[in-house]
C-alpha cells in the first residue's frame, strides 16, 4: 500500500461543496485525494455528508462547487454511465426480473461485448465470489449474504478500477457481516482495485480500510489509517465516535510540548498529552481509552498522577471484564481489563486508585 | 403433508428438514392437525361472523341476480306453459302445417290463454323469433271466443236439454267412468272449470260449459265413445266445422309453415335460441344458420366493444404511464398535490364530465372553434369528434384514466430508485436503464391497470350512450335497450352472459400470458 500511496492521486475531490436547498451545505469544502489501489472508508453518523460525497463521485448528485477528478480528468459533467465506476448499493439493487447470470451480464451487454466473452466473464466473476452454481437463480431465491456476493460480483464483472460501496453490509446479521468484511477485503487485495466504502459502523471501518475519513457535519474530521485514528484522534468528535472512550473535563494548568497538566472540575490534577490545547487556562476535554486505564499501582510510573475511583458495576464479558467506575464526578467511566489468570475482579463499592501513561490521555478540544 | 416440507426454492447449502414418517402427534396423543383445527375453530367462526353481513349482501345483490340472469338466458317455459296441448300435438304431427288435432289443441290452448290474458305475452315472446307472432296471437286470441264452434253447443242442447245444465255436467264430470270414456271432453271441461273459477269467480256447476267442451264431446262421441249415464245422442248427423279452417280463415299465417316451425323450435322449456340470436345465428328445422345480412348486429357490436375497449386501454396506458412515473418520482408533497388532480374526476359526476365532452367536441364546440380560429381547419370542414367512435374513445379514456394511473403509481412507488442508479452505474444510458430495468418492474402495474380499465370499459354504458352516436355504442347499450325498451330480457341475459364469459376468458388468457401473481394494486 505504501507504494500505491506514492503514485499520483486517482480520485480527487478539490474544494467540493454540496447544497440541496441553497441554504445549508451538506458537504463543506471537501478536499480528499485517494491513491490508486487504496481502500478508503468514509465513516460518520447519518447526515454527515458521506453518502452525498459517494453519490457525487458516482455521478448521481452534482457538486454545487468544486471539482471531482478521476485519474486526473474532471468528471463533473460526465454522466454516471460513462464514468465506469462499479457500485454496490445498500439493498444490493439486484434486478429482480433477471437471473443472477443476466444481472451479471447486464454491464457487459450494454458495453456490447459478444456473447462468448460475456459468458466467460460472468462465470469467472461468479466463481470469484463462490456463487458459480447459482447462475440461473432469481435474486429473490437467494439469502441476504448470497445476494450481497452477487451484487459485489456484478460491480466487479466489468473490471472497473474504482468500486464504490454504500453500506453494503448493513442488512446482514453480525456473523455474516464480519465474514463478508474479510471477503471484500481479500477481493480488494487480490484485484488491486480502488475502493471507496461508506459505512456508519466504526468496527467495519477499522477492520477493512487502509485509511478512514471520519465525516461529521459535512467536514472530514480526520483522515488517517485505522490505528492512528483509534490511538491518536485529533478532536473529541473522532475520539467519541471511534471506539469506546472515557472523557473528563477540566482546565489546562501547565503546558509544554510533550505533556500538560489538567485540573479537573472536581479539583484533581491529571497528566495528559496536549493535542488540541494551545495555552494554559484553556478548557479541555481529556480522552482515555478504557483498556489503557491502570488500577494496579505497581504498573504505574511512581510520579504519575492518580485519581480515586469507586467501583459502580462489574460486567463479565468472557474475554474481558468491563468495570464501571465513578471518577471525579463522572460515573460513566469505564475500564476494560483482559480476562487473565492473575486479573483482579473488582467488587462494586470498592475504592481504588487509577492512573495511566500521560501519552494515553489526550487533551482535546472542549467541544 | 409430508411432501410439503421440502420446497424447491430453498437455497442450496441449507439442509432440507428431515421428514417425519407418521402423522405428528400433539402432547395429548391426538393428531397435531386435529388439535390445530380445534384451536383455530373459534378464530374461524369469528372471521366468518365478521364477513357475514357482506357475504349476505353480495349473495343477495350479486350472486343471485347473476344466477337469475344466467337462467333467464336459456329459460323458455312460456310456450310449453301457455300452449301445452299444442306442444303435445306437434310432437305427434311433423307435417309442415299440422292436421286438425294440432289446430284443435291450439284452439283450446288459446281459449284458456285468452281467459288468462296470456296469449299476448306469448305473442311478444315469439315475436323475437318470428316477426308477426305478436299480432297473430293478439288477433287470434280475440277471435277464438266467438268461433263457429257453437254449432256443436246448439246441436247437443237441441238433442237433449240435459246438456244445458251446469250441475248435470258437473255430476258427469265427477264420474270416473264418464271421464274415462270421454278423455277429451274431461280435459276441456277441467280447463273450462278452472278458468271459470279462477278468472270469472263463478261456480262451474251453475254455468253452462263453454263451446270448446261441446266440441270436445262431439269429437269423443264421433270416435265411438259410449259414456254411461249420458243421454244417447247420435252425432253422425251433426253439422260439423273444421277448427283448422276456422283458424286459417281468421289468419292466413296459421296455414303457413313458419309459425308452426317457430312453435316446434321453441316448445322445449330450455332453449339456446337467445344465445344463437346474440351471435347473429338462428335456429331452423335443419339446425343452425346465419341470420339474414340486415339482421346481424350483435357480432359487430361485440367486436366493436372489444376493439374499442382495447384502444381505450391502450390510450390509458400511453397517457397514464408518464403521469404515474412523474408522480412516483416527485417528492411526497408535490406528488400528493398532483394526486388530488388525478382523483379530481372521481369527485365530479360522470354525467357532468360526459356532457362537458359534448360541449368540447361537438362541431360547433370549443375545440372546433379554436381550430377554425387558428386556421388549422376551415369552417366548412369542422372535425366530427362526437357521436362516433372518436367521441367514445376520448370521453372514456378521460373517465377511466385514474383507474390506470392509480395501480401504476402504487407499483412504481415500490420500485426503489437504486435500481435505475445501479443500471446507470453499470454503464446503461438513460433509455437502456429505463427499458431494461425500470419498465419490466412496472409491468405488473400496467397489467393491473389494463385489467381494471378493460373490464370497466367493456361493460360501459352511459358514456357511449351519450357521446357514441350510432357508430360508437357498445354491446352494453344494446343490453340496456333489451332490458328497458324491447323487454326481451332473455336476449339481454344471453348478451350479458356472453360478455361475462368473454371477460372471464380474457382474464384466463391474461393469467396464462402475464400471470395474475404479477398483478399488483399496491407496492
Amino acid at each position: 500500500m505504501l507504494q500505491a500511496s506514492q503514485t499520483a492521486p486517482f480520485v480527487e475531490f478539490d474544494r467540493v461543496q454540496k447544497s440541496y436547498d441553497g441554504q445549508t451545505l451538506v458537504v463543506k469544502d471537501l478536499n480528499l485525494s485517494i491513491p490508486r489501489g487504496e481502500f478508503l472508508t468514509m465513516l460518520g453518523p447519518s447526515g454527515s455528508g458521506k453518502t452525498t460525497t459517494l453519490m457525487m463521485l458516482a455521478g448521481f448528485e452534482t457538486a454545487t462547487h468544486g471539482e471531482i477528478r478521476l485519474g486526473g480528468r474532471n468528471i463533473n459533467d460526465v454522466p454516471p454511465h460513462k464514468r465506469g465506476i462499479g457500485m454496490v448499493f445498500q439493498n444490493y439493487a439486484l434486478f429482480p426480473h433477471m437471473s443472477v447470470a443476466e444481472n451479471l451480464a447486464f454491464p457487459l451487454e450494454v458495453r456490447k461485448m459478444d456473447k462468448a466473452e460475456r459468458d466467460a466473464k460472468v462465470r469467472r466473476a461468479l466463481d470469484m465470489v463462490q456463487m458459480g452454481q447459482f447462475a440461473n437463480r432469481r435474486p429473490a431465491q437467494l439469502s441476504g449474504g448470497q445476494q450481497q456476493r452477487i451484487a459485489l460480483a456484478r460491480a466487479l464483472v466489468f473490471e472497473p478500477e474504482l468500486v464504490l460501496m454504500d453500506e453494503p453490509l448493513g442488512a446482514l446479521d453480525k456473523q455474516l457481516r464480519e465474514h463478508m468484511q474479510f471477503e471484500i477485503k481479500h477481493l480488494h487485495d487480490r484485484l488491486g482495485i480502488t475502493v471507496v466504502y461508506v459505512t456508519h459502523d466504526q468496527t467495519e471501518a477499522l477492520t477493512m480500510s487502509d485509511r478512514v475519513a471520519v465525516f461529521n457535519d459535512g467536514i472530514v474530521q480526520q483522515l488517517a489509517p485505522p490505528d492512528e485514528l483509534y490511538e491518536a484522534p485529533v478532536n473529541s468528535f473522532v475520539a467519541q465516535f471511534i471506539g469506546e472512550n472515557n472523557t473528563l473535563e477540566g482546565i489546562v494548568t501547565a503546558l509544554d510540548r510533550e505533556k500538560c497538566v489538567v485540573r479537573l472540575d472536581s479539583g484533581d490534577e491529571i497528566d495528559a498529552k496536549p493535542v488540541n490545547v494551545s495555552r494554559v487556562g484553556d478548557r479541555t476535554r481529556v480522552s482515555i481509552r478504557p483498556e489503557r486505564v491502570e488500577f494496579n499501582k505497581a504498573r504505574l510510573r511512581p510520579d504519575a498522577h492518580t485519581l480515586r475511583a469507586r467501583v459502580e458495576e462489574f460486567i463479565y464479558m468472557g474475554d474481558m471484564f468491563r468495570t464501571r467506575l465513578s471518577v471525579a464526578g463522572n460515573d460513566e467511566f469505564v475500564i476494560k481489563s483482559r480476562n487473565a489468570p492473575d486479573q483482579v475482579r473488582l467488587q462494586p463499592g470498592q475504592e481504588i486508585e487509577i492512573g495511566w501513561l500521560p501519552e494515553d490521555c489526550r487533551a482535546l478540544d472542549a467541544a | 403433508m409430508a411432501d410439503a416440507t421440502i420446497s424447491g426454492g430453498m437455497p442450496a447449502g441449507r439442509e432440507a428438514r428431515p421428514v417425519a414418517s407418521g402423522p405428528v402427534l400433539a402432547a395429548d396423543g391426538t393428531p397435531l392437525k386435529a388439535s390445530l383445527a380445534r384451536s383455530l375453530r373459534r378464530q374461524k367462526a369469528r372471521a366468518l361472523l365478521l364477513i357475514a353481513p357482506l357475504l349476505l349482501f353480495i349473495l343477495a345483490t350479486f350472486v343471485l341476480p347473476i344466477g337469475d340472469m344466467l337462467f333467464r338466458s336459456v329459460e323458455n317455459r312460456i310456450v310449453g306453459d301457455t300452449l301445452p296441448r299444442t306442444v303435445a300435438a306437434l310432437r305427434e304431427d311433423t307435417a309442415p302445417v299440422p292436421g286438425e288435432p294440432a289446430f284443435v289443441a291450439l284452439y283450446e290452448d288459446l281459449v284458456v290463454a285468452e281467459e288468462y290474458k296470456r296469449h299476448t305475452q306469448l305473442g311478444t315472446r315469439l315475436n323475437y323469433e318470428w316477426g308477426g307472432a305478436s299480432s297473430l296471437f293478439r288477433g287470434t286470441g280475440r277471435a277464438v271466443a266467438r268461433f263457429g264452434t257453437d254449432v256443436y253447443t246448439d246441436q247437443f242442447q237441441d238433442a237433449d236439454p240435459a246438456f244445458e245444465d251446469g250441475a248435470q255436467w258437473a255430476a258427469w264430470m265427477a264420474d270416473e267412468a264418464v271421464r274415462a270414456a270421454l278423455p277429451e271432453t274431461a280435459d276441456a271441461y277441467d280447463a273450462w272449470a278452472q278458468f271459470t273459477t279462477e278468472v270469472g269467480n263463478d261456480d262451474p256447476a251453475e254455468e253452462e260449459p263453454g263451446d270448446m267442451v261441446y266440441a270436445a264431446l262431439h269429437r269423443d262421441l264421433s270416435a265411438g265413445a259410449q259414456p254411461p249415464g249420458l243421454p244417447a245422442v247420435d252425432v253422425t248427423g251433426f253439422e260439423t266445422v273444421s277448427i283448422k279452417e276456422l283458424l286459417i280463415e281468421e289468419d292466413d299465417a296459421w296455414g303457413e309453415p313458419e309459425i308452426w316451425n317457430v312453435l316446434r323450435l321453441y316448445a322445449p322449456a330450455y332453449t339456446p335460441g337467445y344465445y344463437l340470436n346474440a351471435v347473429d345465428l338462428q335456429k331452423d328445422l335443419d339446425g343452425v344458420s346465419v341470420r339474414p345480412e340486415n339482421d346481424r348486429i350483435y357480432v359487430t357490436l361485440f367486436v366493436r366493444t372489444m376493439i374499442m375497449s382495447l384502444v381505450i386501454t391502450g390510450t390509458c396506458i400511453l397517457l397514464g404511464y408518464p403521469i404515474a412515473y412523474l408522480l412516483a418520482s416527485l417528492p411526497m408533497r408535490t406528488a400528493n398535490l398532483l394526486m388530488i388532480l388525478v382523483l379530481l374526476p372521481f369527485w365530479t359526476s360522470l354525467l357532468v364530465r360526459t356532457s362537458a365532452w359534448k360541449v368540447l367536441l361537438q362541431q360547433q364546440g370549443v375545440i372546433n372553434d379554436i381550430l377554425v380560429w387558428a386556421g388549422v381547419v376551415s369552417d366548412a370542414n369542422r372535425l366530427v369528434m362526437i357521436n362516433n367512435q372518436t367521441g367514445t374513445i376520448i370521453a372514456m379514456t378521460h373517465i377511466l384514466l385514474p383507474f390506470m394511473i392509480l395501480p401504476l403509481y402504487s407499483v412504481m412507488k415500490g420500485i426503489p430508485p437504486s435500481f435505475v442508479r445501479a443500471a446507470k452505474s453499470l454503464g446503461a444510458n438513460d433509455w437502456t436503464a429505463f427499458w431494461r430495468v425500470y419498465f419490466p418492474q412496472s409491468v405488473p402495474g400496467i397489467g393491473a391497470g389494463s385489467i381494471l380499465v378493460f373490464i370497466l370499459s367493456i361493460g360501459y354504458y352511459i358514456t357511449p350512450e351519450l357521446v357514441g352516436g350510432t357508430k360508437g355504442v357498445f354491446i352494453s347499450n344494446r343490453i340496456a335497450y333489451h332490458i328497458s325498451t324491447s323487454l326481451n330480457w332473455g336476449l339481454a341475459a344471453a348478451l350479458g352472459t356472453i360478455l361475462l364469459a368473454v371477460v372471464l376468458l380474457l382474464y384466463w388468457v391474461y393469467d396464462r400470458l402475464v400471470g395474475i401473481d404479477n398483478v399488483k394494486l399496491g407496492g
